[in-house]
């Protein structure tokens, strides 16, 4: 029943964004021009860049691309559509499905932001496989905590603001896991040497993930 | 059900008459009278380096202990006024969020002063540090929220959500990641710190005294600024009351004189 509400919401939300293609576009072309604009700032020779800097800047870089791709979620809709889904829709059912949809569309982001950052930057990365792992938990963990801190920015009024100072303190323990997972990623280590960081991003996750499932609900009927 | 209802009342009012005894208030003073007394000239064990900043323990450490309790009482408050919306919970939130503030506030800064003398530098990029500074931005961004809502309960509500999701997030942010990175800190990457063999038993009786002294402290002043808040509030609806009576007198009149 839950699973089937998601889909149909999921439907909805993807088929909203790609109707009035100029929000995803304009996402799209903010990556781009982000990388562009540190590529020109550092002035760098391809591959001249040390891996620390890389990683930091790619992570910074995906963090802001991030806010803005998510803080959207919840201000875009008239307050007369909210009312509408309010009547027809469950609260989780709401939470999950823009949750997913965030998670789709970070995944989206990600790969381009690394396509264009590889082709300007180099690529430096040694592990292939615990790099895109640690993207795809990335994109998990960002999606999930920001969909929720949009939704209580998106009640308070003048959100972007708000929704950068509640969010950057409640995701900065996420992002250092992510960067040292990436960084163990780029150097090439095994698999074993990240376990436990990648323990703590999943755990993470999930309380994030339960938290929001059980908040959402008491932020929806306010 | 009934009987569910008493017991509750019978918890709040607990809670209220507790704020109004004065033994844990005499002993409070007393504790951290010791404390200070004996934290700063009680003999203690002679250690490189540390020398005689080893005394901080007994006012640096126990802010964080105090923090912590006062932050958990600060989310269970939030948790309650989710279950149950009553202005009140969340001025006990708000409040013990405050002392809670505070608390990290004097220690991040006996911190930093302590760092200064033993590792050299103000900040130093410890992992603890950094997490203790994050912590108390999550705070910060609690009250600027609660400030950019106009709204009672819209504020309470939206509020207590964010208190909650912010503390799971501060929880591994003060426990785990300090765990997984090397440190300076005391009792970090095998450093001597809180451990049984590093104490000697004179620190351990006065840290303990302090540790209970400062946290009870925070809870006065916890306890202080609710009863204000409470107060303030039973003033402002009386003078609506009053307000709205005289309004209605004075139509009253009115209308008697224009008959």
């Amino acid at each position: 029943m839950l699973f089937r509400e998601i889909i149909i919401l999921l439907k909805k939300e993807v088929v909203l964004e790609w109707r009035q293609r100029y929000a995803l576009n304009g996402i799209l072309l903010y990556v781009v021009s982000a990388v562009f604009v540190c590529y020109l700032s550092f002035n760098l020779q391809q591959g001249a860049m040390d891996v620390i800097t890389w990683n930091a800047l790619f992570w910074i870089i995906m963090l802001f691309v991030a806010f803005n791709a998510i803080s959207k979620s919840f201000m875009q809709e008239r307050a007369g559509r909210l009312i509408y889904y309010y009547t027809i829709a469950s609260p989780q059912g709401i939470i999950l499905s823009k949750m997913l949809y965030n998670l789709i569309l970070m995944l989206l982001l990600a790969v381009t932001c690394l396509i264009f950052y590889t082709l300007v930057m180099g690529n430096p990365v040694q592990h292939g496989w615990l790099f895109s792992g640690n993207l795809l938990l990335g994109a998990c963990g960002f999606s999930a905590t920001l969909t929720m801190i949009s939704g209580i920015a998106s009640k308070a009024g003048n959100s972007n603001t708000l929704m950068a100072i509640l969010g950057f303190p409640v995701i900065i323990p996420m992002l250092l896991m992510i960067i040292r997972v990436s960084k163990n990623a780029i150097d090439g280590l095994a698999i074993e040497v990240s376990y436990d960081e990648i323990l703590v991003l999943l755990s993470i996750n999930v309380i994030v993930g339960l938290l929001s499932y059980i908040l959402f609900p008491f932020l929806w009927k306010s | 059900m009934g009987n569910n209802n008493v017991q509750k009342a019978d918890n709040k009012q607990i809670v209220n008459k507790l704020f109004r005894k004065s033994w844990w208030k005499i002993a409070t003073v007393v504790l951290l009278v010791y404390t200070v007394v004996a934290g700063l000239l009680f003999d203690v064990p002679r250690l490189a380096i540390l020398n005689e900043t080893v005394r901080v323990l007994h006012f640096h450490v126990p802010m964080w202990f105090g923090m912590i309790i006062l932050l958990t009482f600060s989310v269970v408050y939030s948790v309650k006024y989710l279950r149950k919306p009553e202005l009140q919970h969340d001025i006990y939130a708000v409040e013990f969020a405050n002392a809670g503030v505070v608390f990290g506030i004097l220690g991040i800064i006996s911190g930093s002063v302590w760092a200064k003398f033993t590792w050299g530098a103000w900040w130093s990029n410890d992992p603890k540090q950094n997490g203790a500074a994050i912590g108390l931005l999550i705070y910060f961004a609690y009250f600027i929220l609660r400030n950019s809502l106009e709204d009672e309960q819209q504020k309470a509500k939206i509020s207590a959500v964010y208190n909650i999701f912010a503390f799971a997030a501060l929880i591994p942010l003060l426990f785990i990641l300090p765990r997984l990175t090397d440190s300076l800190h005391p009792g970090n990457g095998g450093n001597p710190g809180f451990n049984t063999y590093d104490m000697n038993s004179d620190l351990r009786k006065v840290f303990y005294t302090a540790v209970l002294g400062w946290t009870l402290l925070g809870g006065w002043l916890a306890s202080m600024r609710i009863r204000m808040r409470i107060i303030k509030q039973k003033i402002n609806e009386k003078h609506e009351e009053n307000y709205l009576r005289t309004d209605h007198l004075a139509a009253v009149e009115r209308e008697s004189h224009s008959l």
